[in-house]
């Protein structure tokens, strides 16, 4: 049993976060309660500022006319083939560089300027190359998170422990048995945060091209919303965005979990 | 009988700037069951000396004779176990990365974590030990591979002075009764003092021997209690003038 002391102490931790909660949910609420007074009074143009209570009815008439779970759908997978991809070719990337410091000094000053550039300025390019088509909007997203990857799981890599290494060189270890006994496994972590990172970027990838080329998506309903000058269907797949993008997020942070909790 | 011989060692670091002489003239001998301490200024090379030892550093010039039948382990800077092994595939990395886990060795090992009290921590995970644990588990690590030579680079410097004791205390029992030889480099006098039968002394780079002292005490016993002995302040004077500290 705890004494009472303690139990007032973890009474206070609860309490605390309760507030925290609560003062998420108010801020939502009050938000859209303003929001919608504002309209209802019309104070606001709806026209050009919409309202909570249009974007649920669009929601509800593009699920019932234009396939809205098709076009979540198209975005949703575009990301993941470009996220999956991303981490995939990134990670094995940064591994040759690290086993190879030769090659990571020829190549050096190009990443630094691949990731330097704004990867948008490049659309064009894939476009008319690649077609207007899906293969081009994941090349986009491959492309954003691609090279942040390479840059810090490769940082990672080349930072593991001058000790163990020396270690695993003491105990006789190959190079490939010093990558994957020792540099993969200590760099856990930095890839897992390089994945949180990719995820959002190929999903800026996939809306960045969507914009540029598409027939279906979130980011095509933005665009098209925006090309016939409604604001209502804009700021639904901004909303429907955001609900995508924190599932998506927090997939990833499970999935990390996961991968700890298995060492522990 | 020895079982390290070294002469003339010598290795000259090159930079873009310059060519750092770092070791030179360097010679001893390890002789079976003996316990050498290489003490110096920080930053004199001690270490690039057991690195050479065990072939992670090539030196320069000069021999390293190893008999054929003598192996060597090395014991890193702090413990370096891998966080994401338990206690007993921390143990058995060395044997892993050259096959030869075996029933047999892999009983070896079992039996080393038992006698020096990590029976119940077989399957335990680094983070959930002490200091002195993690240490005694790095020491059976090396003692895996069965070396007859044990090379110990500042092994306990990682740790706060009073596990510091008990840790030397602890490794030093173990290295003594597996009979192993062992060359530690260490900075702190004390503690080469108490473990060594023999300390040997470094100059300031480029770091050559200055003085090798056998340590003759009194009434000879574990690191701890050798602290306590007469002669014990007569060898820390000596060394200490030997070396030169700027402060």
């Amino acid at each position: 049993m705890y004494s009472k002391e303690h139990k007032d102490y973890l009474k206070k931790i609860k309490l605390h976060n309760l507030l925290v909660k609560i003062s998420q949910i108010f801020i939502l609420v009050f938000f859209l309660v303003i929001w919608q007074f504002l309209a209802s009074t019309e104070r606001i143009n709806t026209f050009i500022f919409s309202s909570p209570f249009k974007v649920f009815e669009t929601i509800i008439s593009l699920y019932q006319n234009d396939d809205l779970i098709h076009h979540i759908w198209v975005t949703v997978y575009e990301t993941l083939v470009g996220f999956g991809l991303g981490c995939l070719i990134g990670i094995t990337i940064a591994s040759i560089l690290w086993a190879n410091k030769f090659l990571f000094k020829v190549f050096d000053p190009y990443l630094t300027i691949l990731n330097s550039l704004p990867k948008v300025a490049l659309g064009p390019i894939i476009i008319i190359w690649g077609g207007a088509n899906a293969t081009s909007i994941i090349i986009m997203a491959l492309l954003i998170s691609v090279i942040i990857t390479i840059i810090s799981v490769h940082q990672g890599f080349t930072n593991t422990d001058e000790n163990k290494i020396r270690l695993m060189k003491s105990l006789g270890a190959n190079k490939w048995q010093i990558f994957s006994k020792l540099v993969f496994p200590s760099n856990i972590g930095t890839i897992m945060s390089a994945v949180k990172v990719n995820i959002s970027m190929s999903l800026i990838g996939v809306i960045m091209g969507e914009f540029l080329t598409s027939k279906a998506g979130i980011g095509h309903l933005i665009m098209y919303g925006s090309q016939v000058f409604n604001l209502n269907l804009i700021i639904t797949g901004v909303f429907i965005l955001c609900i995508v993008a924190s599932i998506m997020y927090y997939g990833v942070v499970l999935l990390e979990k996961k991968i700890n909790s298995k060492w522990d | 009988m020895s079982v390290l011989k070294i002469k003339d060692l010598r290795k000259t670091y090159h930079t873009k700037k310059d060519e750092i002489l770092a070791v030179d003239n360097f010679s001893f001998e390890l002789n079976e069951g003996e316990f050498v301490a290489i003490v110096g200024p920080s930053g004199c090379g001690k270490s690039t000396i057991l690195q050479m030892i065990c072939g992670l550093d090539k030196k320069s010039s000069g021999e390293i004779e190893v008999p054929l039948n003598i192996k060597i382990g090395f014991m890193p800077q702090g413990d370096s176990l891998f966080e994401w092994r338990n206690v007993l595939k921390n143990c058995l990395l060395g044997l892993e990365l050259t096959n030869n886990v075996t029933k047999e060795n892999k009983e070896y090992v079992l039996n080393l974590l038992k006698t020096y009290g990590l029976k119940d921590f077989i399957h335990a995970h680094p983070n959930n030990l002490s200091g002195g644990m993690r240490q005694r588990v790095s020491l059976i690590r090396t003692l895996a591979t069965k070396p007859d030579i044990l090379l110990l680079d500042e092994p306990f410097s990682a740790l706060d002075y009073q596990s510091r004791l008990a840790v030397s205390d602890d490794v030093y029992k173990i290295i003594k009764k597996e009979k192993k030889s062992a060359i530690m480099v260490t900075h702190d006098i004390s503690e080469a003092i108490s473990m060594a039968n023999k300390v040997i002394v470094l100059s300031n780079r480029p770091c050559t021997i200055k003085n090798i002292y056998n340590i003759e005490l009194e009434n000879k016993s574990t690191p701890i209690n050798n602290r306590k002995d007469k002669k014990f302040a007569y060898y820390y004077d000596l060394i200490w003038k030997d070396i030169d500290y700027h402060v």
